[in-house]
């Protein structure tokens, strides 16, 4: 049995996971439309929170204010769509607090959930723990028992303010400063929800902490916020899968990760984001390596109108490895601008990105990729390859890698190619028997297998099968 | 008397509007092989192309009847499902899909219907088996890094798993060292059964050592301009096409220039 992260429900026209259970749904408690530094004390004071929050969430707020949209290398294309900061619900809430049972989560919500899948998966106690995000508060949420006796946490950040005040304390917005960007600004203001997860020293987590989110209010912003610390010789991988009804009106989704790999440590993050095409998707995530860690990031994105999204990693000291493993598919009105950002700040640190693009119909994907060595970061080696394979004419890449290096002992390899499906490839899979659209998925299918083995099996299942529904249109 | 498989009558083809065949008769029966033999550019590959319905490879008249019934209209997986299959002389790569997964599909597709795993592995197997191919084989990617000798056992192989009634095999022997166009040939040689009838497009004799054909027919500037048995291709190998086309090919030549 797989876990799923998306329902099995044949393909209808337009978004296949547009079901919205809206009607029933009553939310407890909601901001008011807009944002206003009264809106960003409300959703504290709603929350309960600790006063450094609060402050943080104000200075925060000030900073978002002052921050201009984000142009230049770090995406440049968000002043083209018609996103309006005014007309967003920043703050609901559809249960009042965190529910550890599965029998108390309310109806509605398991109704949802049930298409999503995540019961069964539970069930067949292939994760090790879910923590689901419905709206902007995660309302379910377990975790194995054994986790807990080694002394895991994974738990929904808000739970994680009051429960871990230190940790929190401690590492909160150390990875991801408010002031980075405009949408990190945003985020800390308003964020609500997402995953605490903190391993202690030389525990190894064996299966994938998974999470889901969903966002399922129209003009509702979920700003998630997870925050990871991996303690020294320890080991979690995180995934993270993403459906989202699909609206008329335009939904905003802008998150902050924050990891922290300590010592000898390993985690890895993989996102399969396939929000519906009326979403904006406008994510900071960053890891910090520390000696001889390993941090690794599987970003697949399919879904969303515009999705900017550049997972990053700090080597910060000897030894310490990065990997980025990015795909994007764009189809019709979608923009991926997706890419990856490595900096080498110690010596002896190394470092892979490998990224790859589908585009079809008007759909355009952008690699952004920064690489920066820093002087003194001698003997590092860094190797940068994307692929861009283009479904038709009308579809459009762009490659946008920048490179920073202020040492000269190191090793920088970098590839690029853009491709199209071939006539004569068709043709030797059609002579084969194949379909054009089988022929085609089977082309795509290969194209992406290179990240797609990279999953855990599950989602590489679900994975194929998102892609061979994207595929469905591309041909004919 | 044996049952007729293809009849391609008057047959012509344009690439880019330049037309390249003139107008081929070709007759295959079920369990016939048939040489077609001439040099570069004579338009053999066009043939194998427009028989498999390559888009780039436009019919501009004549038909080509397959089992009793037009396939100019058909699109190559039609075709395929029908029964003709394409060996190909530069077989391309689909990178990232492995060999096993690949013919599985391709069996499918061909049969209409899924095929039981045991029953795809034992002829997977077996074929491979018998071609000299490891096992190994069947993990790597689609024709991606294969040596010319390992790309041309795999259009083989492919064979072998879609049985098909008609091959078309397009310069399978062009890059092979005689050791790989032995095993090619006793493969093709193995597969061959009383249903199927076999089209041998190539330059050179020597692949017809090994596959003895019951007809070897000639093609220059787009027609074939003579037809005879096996020792039609000896004659050939012993002249060269010089005295064929002396005696048959100046007017041909001036009919196919004008297109």
């Amino acid at each position: 049995m797989v876990a799923k992260i998306t329902p099995k429900l044949p393909a209808a026209d337009g978004y296949k996971f547009g079901f919205n259970d809206n009607d029933n749904a009553t939310y407890t408690y909601r901001t008011e439309k807009g944002l206003s530094e009264d809106v960003v004390r409300e959703i504290s004071k709603v929350k309960g929170e600790p006063q450094w929050m609060t402050d943080f969430r104000i200075k925060s707020y000030h900073h978002f204010l002052e921050k201009p949209m984000p142009t230049g290398f770090w995406g440049g294309s968000i002043q083209n769509y018609d996103l309006d900061f005014n007309d967003i619900y920043y703050y609901a809430r559809a249960s009042d607090r965190p529910e550890a049972d599965w029998s108390d989560v309310p109806e509605y919500i398991k109704d949802t959930f049930d298409k999503l899948g995540i019961p069964e998966a539970e069930k067949k106690s292939l994760i090790a723990g879910v923590g689901a995000q419905y709206d902007s508060e995660v309302v379910y949420h377990s975790i194995r028992a054994d986790l807990e006796k080694l002394g895991v946490i994974f738990t929904d950040t808000d739970s994680a303010v009051r429960d871990y005040p230190e940790l929190m304390q401690q590492y909160f917005g150390t990875i991801v400063p408010p002031a980075d960007n405009k949408f990190a600004a945003l985020n800390s203001a308003v964020w609500s929800g997402g995953s605490f997860v903190y391993v202690p020293a030389g525990v190894k987590v064996d299966i994938p902490l998974q999470a889901y989110f969903r966002i399922n209010k129209e003009n509702m912003g979920q700003f998630e916020r997870t925050l990871i610390i991996a303690e020294e010789g320890s080991y979690v991988h995180y995934v993270e899968g993403c459906t989202a009804p699909t609206y008329s009106t335009d939904a905003l989704h802008s998150a902050v990760v924050e990891i922290i790999v300590k010592k000898n440590a390993r985690v890895r993050y993989t996102t399969i984001q396939n929000w519906s095409t009326n979403v904006y998707n406008l994510v900071t995530k960053r890891a910090a390596a520390y000696e001889g860690a390993v941090m690794e990031w599987v970003d697949g994105n399919l879904g969303s109108r515009l999705t900017m999204k550049y997972p990053s990693v700090y080597l910060m000291e000897p030894h310490a490895h990065g990997e980025i493993l990015s795909l994007a598919m764009a189809g019709p009105g979608q923009h991926q601008d997706a890419g990856a950002k490595i900096v080498h700040v110690a010596p002896d640190t190394t470092s892979t990105i490998i990224s790859k693009s589908v585009s079809k119909g008007s759909g355009r994907t952008s690699y952004r990729g920064a690489l920066k060595v820093y002087a003194g970061a001698v003997r590092s080696k860094a190797t940068v390859r994307c692929d861009a394979l283009l479904l038709d004419e009308e579809s459009r890449s762009d490659t946008y890698p920048l490179m920073d290096i202020e040492e000269e002992q190191v090793n920088i390899g970098h590839e690029a190619s853009v491709s199209k499906v071939g006539e004569d490839q068709l043709f030797y899979l059609q002579s084969r028997g194949l379909s054009e659209v089988d022929a085609t998925k089977m082309i795509v299918n290969g194209f992406v297998e290179p990240i797609v083995k990279e999953l855990p099996m599950e989602y590489a299942v679900e994975l194929n099968r998102l892609i061979e529904l994207q595929m469905e249109g591309a041909v004919g | 008397m044996a049952e007729q498989l293809l009849q391609i009558s008057g047959l012509t083809v344009a690439v880019e509007g330049k037309q390249i065949l003139n107008g081929v008769d070709l007759t295959v029966n079920r369990g016939e092989v048939h040489a077609i033999m001439g040099p570069n550019g004579s338009g053999k590959s066009t043939l194998a192309n427009a028989l498999m319905g390559h888009p780039r490879y436009e019919i501009t008249g004549g038909t080509m009847i397959f089992k009793g019934e037009n396939i100019a209209g058909l699109s190559p997986d039609e075709r395929a499902r029908r029964g003709i299959f394409l060996a190909f002389q530069y077989p391309t790569s689909i990178p990232g899909v492995t060999m096993v997964n690949f013919l599985r599909q391709a069996m499918k597709a061909v049969r209409g219907e899924d095929v039981p795993v045991r029953e795809f592995r034992e002829k997977l197997l077996s074929t491979m088996k018998m071609l000299k191919m490891d096992e190994q084989f069947a993990r790597r990617y689609v024709n991606e890094g294969f040596s010319g000798g390992e790309k041309k056992r795999a259009e083989i192989l492919q064979m072998g798993i879609l049985d098909p009634d008609l091959a078309v095999m397009d310069e399978t022997d062009s890059g092979l060292d005689i050791d790989a166009l032995r095993t090619v040939a006793e493969g093709v040689n193995a597969l061959t059964t009383p249903k199927l009838g076999i089209v041998l497009i190539t330059h050179y004799q020597r692949l017809l050592n090994y596959i003895k054909p019951q007809f070897v027919h000639i093609l220059f500037a787009g027609r074939i301009i003579q037809s005879g048995g096996a020792d039609l291709a000896l004659q050939l190998e012993a002249e060269g096409y010089d005295p064929v086309i002396a005696k048959y090919g100046p007017a041909l030549a001036a009919t196919g220039e004008k297109a």
